[in-house]
């Protein structure tokens, strides 16, 4: 593994290859895209975005999950 | 507009009138309105019931379910010797037994793209309370091409989301489908009935929701379009997140391939009831 970057998910430091970009976290975490959005520096991210958003050293993430209930 | 009011009108809205904010050209505005409510359940309760007391002159509410025993934990604009009932129906009985200065339009019936195309038009603002995906999306969906804000909160469990959707009036404001391109495949996201929801959980989207009209409604404020709220209940956490409108959207992008609601015909109608 080369060089890493700290990033936080879900409120909890995690270390990721320096290259890495959104959709290669959620297949490293296991996370169907279809149910979930994904929230970024207090942004969401388009899930059209997801293969060419880099991931930043620093950078806030949160799993935001699809619901429906009412 | 109008702006007589009757002294017991002046007297129910009296707390309204003293808001700088609302006023008595504020309480006309209301009075004026017609809000279309879908979903008569644990979010179209308090939402309908808050819209009702606040003067929001015509209600249209739309539910095709009967009123079930499951049904009560939550959603508070139905009464147990109700069971069985409409669930439209029993919630307007309990608007007019709240507010008889409002005007409440019932439509006992299931919301699909026919419905959709015949009733969105005829409201200033369309509130999304189902239980489920393929009448959120055709909401969504039908919102953005018959140009009218969408006010949509979901629940689920010990979480609520809402956002206002007012995609139609162009760049830079984001549709549904900025958020979630699509439905989620079948069973991959439970519902209420799979998962549970805590009863006070839907009454306090719902009144964010009702909240969200009324901004809405008076011009006042900053709405929540371009943002989604997001409600931790368990930890107490309200949070407010960007969402901007997506270049590739399939609804409101770009290169938009949703043009009608053709696809929408074409679904099975929803199975799920709001149990």
């Amino acid at each position: 593994m080369g060089p890493t970057i700290r990033i936080t998910v879900n409120g909890e430091a995690r270390e990721i290859r320096a290259a890495a970009t959104l959709a290669d976290l959620l297949a490293e975490i296991g996370l169907d895209p279809r149910k979930i959005a994904v929230e970024r520096n207090l942004e969401i991210v388009p899930r059209s975005r997801y293969a060419a958003t880099a991931l930043a050293a620093g950078d806030e993430l949160e799993i935001v999950h699809f619901i429906g209930g009412g | 507009m109008d702006l007589d009011f009757t002294d017991a009108e002046l007297h129910r809205y009296s707390r309204h009138i003293l808001l700088a904010e609302v006023g008595a050209v504020g309480q006309a505005r209301l009075r004026a309105a017609r809000v279309l409510v879908v979903g008569a359940g644990g979010l179209g309760s308090p939402l309908a019931l808050y819209l009702a007391a606040a003067g929001v002159g015509t209600i249209g509410l739309v539910d095709h379910d009967a009123l079930e025993l499951s049904n009560l934990q939550r959603q508070v604009a139905h009464t147990t010797a109700r069971l069985g009932r409409n669930k439209a129906e029993s919630a307007a009985e309990t608007i007019a037994a709240l507010n008889p200065e409002v005007r409440v339009e019932t439509h006992a019936l299931r919301m699909d793209a026919a419905a959709a195309e015949a009733l969105i038009p005829r409201y200033d603002i369309v509130c999304d309370g189902t239980d489920n995906f393929p009448t959120r999306f055709l909401l969504g969906d039908a919102c953005h091409l018959l140009a009218r804000p969408l006010v949509s909160a979901a629940v689920l469990r010990f979480e609520g989301q809402l956002s206002v959707f007012q995609s139609h009036l162009g760049a830079p404001h984001p549709c549904h489908r900025c958020l979630h391109p699509e439905m989620p495949p079948e069973g991959l996201v439970p519902s209420c009935s799979e998962a549970g929801v805590l009863g006070a959980v839907t009454g306090v989207m719902g009144t964010l929701q009702a909240t969200e009209v009324l901004k809405l409604l008076l011009g006042i404020g900053t709405p929540l379009a371009g943002r989604l709220l997001l409600w931790d209940a368990l930890d107490a956490r309200f949070r407010t997140v960007t969402l901007r409108r997506d270049p590739a959207c399939p609804l409101c992008g770009e290169a938009a391939t949703i043009r009608d609601l053709s696809a929408h015909r074409a679904a099975p109608a929803p199975a799920c009831a709001a149990a």
